[in-house]
């Protein structure tokens, strides 16, 4: 497995773990308190914040196993690289039709920031997705 | 995507046929990584005319040596 995809399947984990994390701790509260009450903000910069430190700690992991593969991207990886980014740009377009219609149905602001953090971590597992489908299948 | 090229190579008996040469060697020569060489051997993966030139050049032979396109059986038909 190349460094690039290795650094794909790190991608997808961590976004997949932390997006568990934070959904499964904030919205279990919806129901139980008012959605207007329910404290967000710090976990959902939290959970940002960590998906971009974990992503990083997954690549140095990925190039301490295996250091002579670690600065190699070549022209296939790019290739899907664009590819995987194409596609998830198109999710996220998709996905932003659910925050913008919360939006003008004037929702509380909770489900409106929720939902545009699931826009992008649907975008970013898709992207991920196709991606380590290219790198097995072919592109 | 998963779509197979149809271009065919010839990289993996132009290995055998210069000493053997490894994988990871022919990918260090051309510049990718061993598993970009997997692929275009396996068919998963079209190079770029650029990488297909520097590869046929690690063999020291002309392009389609290496590489091959099979001609389209209506083209064919229409010349005959």
């Amino acid at each position: 497995m190349s460094f690039e995809e290795k650094g794909t399947w790190a991608d997808i984990i961590v976004v997949l773990v932390v997006s568990g994390i934070y959904f499964a701790s904030v919205l279990s509260q919806v129901g139980e308190v008012p959605v207007g009450e329910i404290k967000y903000i710090r976990p959902l910069i939290t959970a940002i914040i960590a998906t971009i430190v974990a992503t990083i700690a997954g690549y140095i992991v990925a190039a301490i196993s295996a250091p002579s593969e670690a600065d190699k991207k070549d022209e296939r990886d790019k290739d899907i690289d664009r590819f995987g980014g194409s596609v998830g740009f198109t999710v996220l377009g998709v996905m932003n039709l659910l925050p913008l219609g919360l939006a003008m149905a004037e929702v509380e602001p909770f489900w409106i920031a929720n939902a545009i953090f699931l826009a992008g971590v649907v975008a970013a597992t898709v992207s991920s997705i196709f991606k380590i489908v290219a790198y097995r299948r072919g592109l | 995507m998963g779509k197979p090229t149809k271009v065919t190579n010839a990289i993996r008996a132009l290995r055998f046929a210069s000493d053997e040469m490894t994988q990871a060697e022919l990918a260090d020569e051309v510049g990718v990584t061993r598993q970009t060489i997997i692929a275009i051997e396996q068919g998963r993966y079209s190079p770029s005319l650029e990488m297909a030139f520097r590869i046929a050049r690690a063999f020291g032979v002309p392009l389609d040596e290496v590489f091959q396109y099979p001609e389209n059986e209506e083209k064919r038909r229409t010349k005959s």
